[in-house]
């Protein structure tokens, strides 16, 4: 059974990590310069991840439990309180929400000239609502970050997207609140039966009936499915991405449709083991078909945002298939590639956006010849787009693997089907990156280019460590996943009353 | 244990250095790479003598990956077989460096070229110490790297940047087999450490799978799967398509890369799995009879192309068609000894042409070239040493490891053999044919071509002599006990990491003997027929050519195969059936979907409008309305 343990830092950690984005949201209102503004973000934003340190130092990975735990009661009418704390899950998303928010301030310093103090105060607000949704352990308070997180996100694409934001904008939303209205009538269900409580831990040793399992865990596949995006659910990431500025589509790739799958993590899975476990094969077969699909779609863009927005269907596919296959090698590799999927997604689009604001172009064709021009930059899209193909010895190996070898064991075909799709990435990312670096250049816009400047390389840095440390040395990051992701396990296995699935798959797989 | 991780670490410090500041260093950035590789030689050198006195090194370095079960270990390990490999790898690299400073001078990539080789050189290393599967699958993996970024080099040729990724992805599709083999093994062993797999293997052999309703042993199935991730590596059918278009890069890199080190790969692991391997009878024989008919077909079209590399990238594949079909028949020693001794002459051959390429203004053309015997003699002589090796004459280096793996396939199946025996005869033809067409008859080469021919600098023809001597000594290793009795001593070095081969007694020594000289005879027949089609009476060729034409086209044209892999995947049918999803999927169901019901929602929100008529008497007939039909609902209901 997980617990709280009370935070013993002397201040209030997981509170400062939502609330000093808020007060540079704040402060930001008092100046009207924009180069004032960006400053104030970034230096709002740097605190937030320097605020990381204790956190990454201070967790005990050696414990399941909700860390830095901070709890009081908010509305006691109805039993609300406003309750946070991190596990092994969790701690990481904070940490990269940290780092991608730092990235996105930078990648807008030139790009965003229209309305720049808004910017940065939606920028920030975003941040807040995305450490809150991590950090949330009280249903009511989660829906409110999560549902805070759509409305600055929404302006972000929204104000300073491309031409056809609008379209986009309203797309995002809708298809998001679809499933988050879903999700609130679920919370509320989930609220009545279990007593009137919203709290998370004790939610998670409640018993639910099995008929209310199978239509709350629908109800919250909506919400979650929709943000991951999973197939057929997908259609919006495309468009929102190919409006949305540089800086809403790093936040949009590397931690808003994190969500979706964390969502899976946190409520889905230990709230109703039993509808997991007889969703799962369903949920696997949609995992195979976004991995197979979403790649094969890749091919047919022309548009560099858009063929990136279809690799992540992609990329997404594996991490439920790795998260429902609900053994260690899977769920870990599920939740480390969720981590890389935002690191080296993040940087692809960080990719896009540096080329973008030189040539106001992302078709595909509009590019070539670059690697005589940009140097610099063909070797870092290189870096990023080895990562995005899983080489060994990158970030993006360690995860496909481990989810391959959890889907494997979960049933042997799923992984066969799943492998298909490693083959298409190398061919639509090599592709990619052919048509626009190699060759010579066509476009005679594209004779001067300047190369990445100091700003965009210190930017893009600390992705391309991230991409080769946790190549190199991934049990860095399993240490910290490791003993929450044990817990899990056992607490679905044990709380679902058929019997694991997986466990069947690997005696018929091995012949006994 | 610090000197064996320098053997990879050299190397790759080399390419940090060469590949962070070649700009700076310039063409300096080769002396780096040199003195990278080179320590990794002296390195290699220090580590095999280890190893001949006795010491297997076995070490884990930190724990890499672990999940539950699951764990996987940067670990290296030296015995024999590595052993053999580290001096292959080490010293066919510094040559071709060293050979390369010549070859690439002035080039404006020179230093991104020294970087790319020293990676590539890394990768290999750690592919061939690696101590279990996964690390050995991270080398596997990044000499494909190197092998498309070396391929398409010269990247502002667009030919050059397909073939680079039609190796990478047609190298992906062998990994797919390579990934679940060790998933395979992973859920079978519960391990991925060789040492750990290859000890518990006999005990798995009785156990079946389920595949698809056909009852498979296991170990077979994981065997297969490796396998088809060495067809990929190794250039062996299905999967060979890349290799003669990885002739785009430049000549140092088809030396390298794709003759001597990189392709041998997927032979390199079915010897390291060999413990697996000779478990599986039927393993065995798709091994044997998929490198049986990729060294014939090869060799087929190895007989009339006109780009001079181009019929030793086809020599290439069917050299290690023989080299599979060697392991194939459970002569493990003998593939891996003729892997060593084609290391050796495919180089030399490789970097010659690329030395008669430099001397003819980069022309690659045999059409037009001829009578460049006197012109450039050292290339000619290392030349024809180059290609006696291939042919196998006595006592040039190939001559023993090609016997030795046709003498094993005599044993063990005869029809293998005959298919084998005549490849050999198509591999003496080409070889000559291009002997002749290049160094021999009158000259067909450009006017301002052939006032440039010129012999390459000492820094190239230096690593070609040395190359050259080993190509006629390497093969003196192994000489067959038939000639003198223990003299083979590259077999008995191996002799601990390979189960016994099934050799024929004292009494077939005779007949072993008698093959020896059969299979020379054979060689000078192919050599003598190149001679007077293409020396004696020229016109034979046309003519003969004109008599077959189908044939001679299919065999010109490569069996149309890559005609049929533009088709499907540069033509298009792929791109073209993946925009016909997107539009079918995508947009016209998923989005039509969601835009359709949008505007119903929009509809019927028009409609329900309608009823704010503003006029309470309505408001007040719809309530009384409704007021009845739920009360005559209730109580029909109730």
């Amino acid at each position: 059974m997980l617990e709280l343990i009370p935070n013993q830092l002397g201040f209030p950690l997981l509170s400062l990590l939502i609330f000093v984005p808020v007060i540079g949201a704040v402060v930001l209102l008092a100046v009207r310069d924009a180069r004032a503004a960006r400053w104030i973000a970034l230096v709002f934003s740097v605190l937030e991840l320097g605020l990381c340190a204790p956190l990454l130092s201070n967790f005990d990975s050696s414990l399941a439990h909700m860390q830095f735990g901070e709890s009081m009661p908010w509305i006691s009418a109805w039993n609300i309180h406003y309750k946070l704390g991190v596990d092994g899950i969790s701690i990481l998303f904070v940490a990269l929400t940290a780092l991608l928010t730092v990235i996105s301030i930078m990648v807008s310093w030139t790009a965003i000239t229209d309305r720049v103090r808004e910017f940065m105060v939606a920028l920030l607000f975003l941040e807040a609502a995305m450490v809150g949704v991590f950090a949330a352990l009280d249903l009511f308070l989660f829906y409110i970050f999560w549902e805070a997180m759509l409305i600055p996100m929404y302006l972000l694409i929204g104000v300073w997207g491309g031409p056809n934001r609008l379209y986009a904008a309203v797309k995002f939303f809708l298809y998001t609140l679809f499933g988050s209205v879903l999700m609130l009538v679920a919370i509320l269900a989930v609220y009545f039966t279990a007593g009137g409580t919203f709290d998370v831990l004790s939610l998670m040793n409640h018993k639910f009936g099995h008929t209310f399992q199978m239509w709350a865990f629908a109800a919250f596949f909506a919400a979650f499915a929709v943000k991951v995006p999973m197939f057929p659910f997908h259609t919006w990431l495309p468009d929102a991405h190919v409006e949305a500025p540089t800086a809403g589509s790093i936040i949009l790739a590397g931690i808003l449709i994190k969500m979706g799958a964390y969502g899976f993590l946190r409520f889905s899975l230990p709230f109703f083991p039993d509808a997991t476990m007889a969703y799962t094969p369903a949920i696997m077969v949609l995992s195979v078909i976004a991995v197979i699909y979403g790649a094969y779609m890749a091919f047919a863009q022309t548009d560099f945002k858009k063929l990136i927005a279809y690799s992540s269907v992609s990329h997404m596919g594996f991490i439920t298939l790795g998260i429902f296959s609900m053994n260690s090698q899977g769920l870990e590799g599920g939740i480390l590639q969720m981590i890389n999927h935002g690191v080296s997604t993040g940087a692809l689009f960080l990719g896009v956006g540096v080329i973008y604001e030189r040539t106001h172009t992302r078709v595909i064709a509009d590019y070539g010849g670059l690697a005589s021009k940009v140097p610099v930059y063909a070797a870092f899209l290189m870096i990023i787009t080895l990562s995005s193909i899983g080489l060994p010895g990158t970030n993006g190996f360690i995860g496909e693997f481990a989810i391959l070898l959890g889907a494997f064991q979960y049933k042997a075909v799923y992984a066969v089907i799943a492998s298909l799709g490693i083959i298409l990435g190398a061919g639509y990312m090599l592709w990619l990156y052919q048509r626009v670096i190699f060759g010579t250049v066509t476009n005679p816009h594209n004779e001067h280019l300047k190369d990445m400047n100091l700003r965009e390389i210190v930017a893009a840095l600390p992705l391309v460590v991230l991409v080769f440390y946790i190549g190199l040395y991934p049990n860095a990051a399993f240490q910290v996943i490791h003993a929450s992701a044990d817990n899990l396990i056992k607490h679905v296995h044990a709380k679902a009353q058929v019997l694991p699935a997986a466990a069947q798959a690997v005696s018929t797989l091995v012949g006994n | 244990m610090l000197k064996y991780i320098l053997i990879p670490l050299l190397p790759f410090t080399g390419f940090l250095i060469a590949g962070l500041f070649g700009k700076y260093l310039k063409e300096r950035a080769a002396t780096v790479a040199v003195a990278g590789v080179f320590g990794s030689f002296v390195f290699a050198v220090s580590a095999f003598i280890d190893v001949l006195g006795g010491t297997i090194i076995d070490e884990n370095l930190y724990s890499w990956i672990a999940i539950g079960s699951l764990n996987i270990n940067v670990g290296f390990q030296i015995d024999q077989l590595t052993a053999v490999m580290l001096m292959v790898v080490t010293t066919l690299s510094t040559l071709i460096h060293i050979y390369s400073i010549g070859y690439m001078h002035g080039d404006k990539g020179f230093a991104r070229f020294f970087a790319y080789l020293e990676l590539f050189t890394f990768f290999m290393l750690v592919l061939v110490m690696a101590n279990n599967f996964l690390l050995m699958f991270v080398g596997w993996e990044g000499v494909g790297l190197c092998s498309y970024l070396l391929i398409g080099f010269w990247y502002e040729k667009k030919s050059a940047s397909d073939a680079g990724i039609k190796a990478f992805v047609v190298n992906r599709v062998g990994d797919f087999g390579f990934v679940l083999g060790m998933m395979l093994i992973f859920v079978t062993f519960g391990t991925l450490d060789f040492t750990d797999v290859f000890m518990a293997a006999s005990a798995a052999a009785g156990q079946n799978v389920d595949l698809f309703g056909i009852e498979m042993g296991i170990i077979t199935l994981i065997c297969l799967l490796l396998f088809v991730g060495a067809t990929g590596k190794s250039a062996q059918l299905p999967l060979y398509v890349w290799l003669p278009d990885a002739m785009e890069g430049p000549t140092p890199v088809s030396a390298l890369i794709h003759a001597a080190t990189m392709v041998t790969a997927g032979v390199f692991m079915v010897a390291r799995c060999a413990p697996l391997f000779s478990l599986s009878h039927t393993a065995m024989i798709v091994v044997a009879v998929t490198g049986a008919v990729t060294a014939f077909f090869a060799a087929t079209i190895g007989l009339v192309q006109n780009d001079i590399k181009r019929v030793i990238a086809y020599s290439t594949i069917s050299q290690l068609g023989y080299m599979f079909l060697g392991l194939g028949v459970g002569a493990f020693a003998a593939g891996i000894f003729h892997l060593t001794t084609h290391a050796f002459f495919k180089g030399l051959l490789f970097l010659a042409s690329g030395s008669v390429i430099h001397a003819l203004s980069g022309e690659q053309d045999m059409r037009k070239m001829g009578s460049l015997k006197s012109k450039i003699k050292v290339t000619y002589a290392v030349f024809v040493i180059g290609s006696l090796a291939l042919a196998g004459i006595f006592p040039f280096a190939g001559f023993f490891s090609k016997d030795e793996i046709l003498w094993s396939v005599y044993g063990s199946n005869k029809l293998l053999w005959v298919v084998g025996v005549i490849g050999a005869l198509m591999t003496a033809f080409y070889s000559f044919r291009l002997i002749y067409l290049t160094f021999y008859g009158k000259s067909r080469m450009d006017h301002d071509v052939e006032h440039h021919v010129h012999e390459s600098p000492k820094i190239m023809t230096v690593p070609l002599m040395i190359l050259a001597f080993f190509s006629l000594t390497v093969g003196l290793i192994g000489i067959p006990g038939a000639i003198i009795s223990h003299a083979n001593l590259f077999a008995e070095f191996l002799a601990p990491v390979f189960p016994p081969a099934h050799h024929g007694g004292e009494e077939s020594r005779l007949l072993e003997i008698g093959l020896m000289v059969f299979s020379v005879m054979v060689a000078a027949i192919g050599i003598r027929i190149a001679y007077t089609l293409y020396v004696k009476i020229p016109a034979i060729p046309d003519q003969v050519a004109d008599k077959f034409k189908g044939l001679y086209n299919l065999l010109l044209n490569k069996y149309k195969v890559d005609e049929v892999y533009n088709y499907i995947f540069v033509d298009g049918l792929v791109h073209k059936l993946a925009k016909f999803l997107h539009t079918v999927g995508d947009v016209k169901i998923i989005d039509g979907f969601i835009n359709w019901s949008a505007a119903a929602i929009g509809r019927t929100s028009e409609q329900g409008r309608k009823l704010q008529t503003g006029f309470v008497q309505e408001y007040a007939f719809t309530m009384g309305l409704g007021f009845v039909v739920l009360m005559g609902l209730y109580y029909v209901l109730k």
